[in-house]
């Protein structure tokens, strides 16, 4: 064991700030495809339910059909084939087809994850948006809201609350998968691994630091995100109003929790308040 | 007889081969409280949705002020937004509090200041007993206290006439009276209503005017204490016995 430890600290001191960067590397590709990804699957997600009906335009029912299958096909693809290929593909299939490339390898990655982690999240977002109850978005189009309004202020807000925990697990696939981007040669917390290895060849030391790495930016994003999950919620609790400044205050008012009991935070799991 | 707001003329729907209204055909005066009564699945709830357009008629036209809303064209946010719903499963947004479901439908649709949208909620919130719960979620209070907002969230679109599905019967019964009782407070400020209901007190008391629906089609129809009380058709005659048993 303490053999162990006089490694990983000789490594450390030579690679210490290779592997800082590394997993810099890996926390803003992950990151920010993350979003991205996001983005588009909420883009994708909403254009794949916009309603049509038999009494619509011909132009419009075949646009909105078409539009189905061109991001059924998307999704298809880009989750039925591994990420390292889709890579490939991107870096050198592009310019060996078309004579167009990419000259930054970040823009590159950030391409290829975002656009994989859509085809994941194109899906969580329509099942999200589906998941919604469709009184919802009745009593929006009563009050005279249009699809677009619908969606924005009654639904996806729904939807996003209800897909938090997917969300939550993209960027953690991302994160540890973003290790493949090695193949077209960006320098994410993995490739580091390979370069110490191959220079030190202490194998063992280096991956119980990378362990170490990637379960800290994993362990980060589950805080964080139940953190949001919570705040997304909304309060537990509400204040009775009084308006009239004559009568007297009512305290704090809480009607039974009716959270699922599998909730952890519903009051029959035990739970701490929101 | 004062102005017709809504005038349906023979509106047919169909669910594939199955015709669910036939050749409805019956007008809404300004000011007229009109209950909506029958069996189950007689198609009532699928005129008022047809009326709210939240279903598409299969023919027949619906006359707002004389102006055919079937017709391509016509602007439907406009038209819904005057024509408010309740509906019996309440269908506030469970993303916004009490206040905020009130708001919603001014500042989005109608584009009303944000301020101006707060006091005409909170006017209308306190019409209903609501003013308390402003910041509470939907899912925080009782039923009988969700339809009071959605109630209060029809309204703060000053529509011109409000269409009722079944608003008391999701509601226990202890809960029912609340409800019936700023239904009953809207009809007497002279509020235009249509309201389907299985409560044969309000048809009878509170609204002016009775459509008895079988079938889907209008079976009876007329002045509440008339219709209510001395029905001609046979079969809205047994309706009535089976709910005073
Ligand atoms: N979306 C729908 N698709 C097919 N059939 C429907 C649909 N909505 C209602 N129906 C049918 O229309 C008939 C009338 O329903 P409804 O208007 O809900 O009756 P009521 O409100 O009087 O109980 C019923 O037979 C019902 O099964
Ligand atoms: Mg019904």
């Amino acid at each position: 064991m303490g053999n162990l430890f006089t490694d990983i600290g000789k490594v450390l001191e030579k690679y210490g700030l290779t592997y800082l960067d590394g997993m810099k590397n890996t926390l803003i590709l992950a990151v920010v495809a993350t979003l991205i990804g996001c983005v588009i699957g909420f883009f994708c997600g909403i254009l794949q339910t916009i309603p049509y009906g038999p009494k619509d335009h011909f132009l419009k029912r075949f646009f909105l059909k078409l539009l189905r299958v061109i991001i059924r096909a998307y999704v298809e693809v880009f989750r039925g084939t591994p990420m390292i290929l889709q890579a490939v593909f991107i870096f050198y299939g592009l310019p060996y087809v078309t004579g167009i490339a990419f000259q930054d390898i970040w823009t590159v990655s950030i391409v290829v994850v975002s656009i994989n982690t859509g085809a994941y999240m194109t899906e969580s977002v329509r099942g999200g948006i589906l998941s919604v109850d469709a009184g919802q978005t009745e009593g929006a189009k009563a009050l005279g809201m249009n699809h677009f309004q619908t969606m924005l202020h009654v639904i996806l807000p729904q939807t996003l609350r209800n897909i938090m925990p997917q969300i939550g697990n993209n960027y953690i696939i991302n994160v540890k998968d973003t290790s493949v981007m090695f193949i077209i040669g960006f320098m994410e917390f993995f490739s580091v691994h390979k370069i110490v290895a191959g220079a030190t060849f202490k194998y063992f030391p280096s991956a119980v630091l990378e362990m170490g790495g990637y379960l800290l930016m994993t362990l980060a994003a589950s805080v964080l995100l139940r953190w949001i999950e919570k705040k997304l919620a909304g309060r537990q609790s509400y204040e009775l109003v009084n308006l009239d400044q004559l009568a007297t205050t009512a305290g704090t008012y809480n009607y039974p929790g009716k959270g699922s009991p599998f909730d952890e935070r519903s009051r029959e799991f035990g739970g701490e308040k929101r | 007889m004062s102005e017709p707001i809504l005038e349906i003329r023979h509106l047919s729907k169909s669910f594939g081969n199955n015709e669910v209204l036939k050749d409805i055909d019956f007008t809404v005066s300004k000011g007229d409280v009109t209950s909506i009564i029958g069996a189950s699945g007689s198609g009532k709830s699928t005129l008022l949705r047809c009326i709210n357009l939240l279903e598409t008629a299969t023919s027949g036209e619906i006359l707002y002020h004389g102006e055919n809303v079937l017709r391509g064209g016509f602007n439907q946010s406009a038209y819904r937004a005057k024509v408010g719903m309740v509906f019996q499963s309440f269908n506030l947004f469970n993303n916004m509090t009490v206040l905020k479901n009130c708001m919603a439908g001014q500042q989005i649709v109608e584009k009303v200041p944000k301020e101006e949208a707060k006091q005409r909620a909170l006017y209308y919130l306190d019409k209903v007993g609501m003013t308390p719960y402003l910041n509470a979620r939907p899912h925080q209070i009782s039923g009988g206290q969700k339809q009071r907002v959605a109630i209060a969230r029809a309204l703060a679109m000053e529509p011109e006439i409000l269409l009722f599905d079944e608003p008391t019967s999701a509601l226990d019964p202890e809960m029912v009276g609340e409800v019936l009782e700023v239904m009953k407070k809207l009809a007497e400020d002279g509020m235009t209503m249509l309201v389907v209901t299985h409560e044969m007190g309000f048809a009878k008391d509170v609204s002016n005017r009775v459509v008895y629906m079988a079938g889907g089609i209008i079976e009876e129809e007329g002045p509440s204490a008339e219709v209510m009380s001395n029905p001609k058709s046979q079969k809205m005659r047994e309706f009535l016995e089976r709910f005073l048993q």
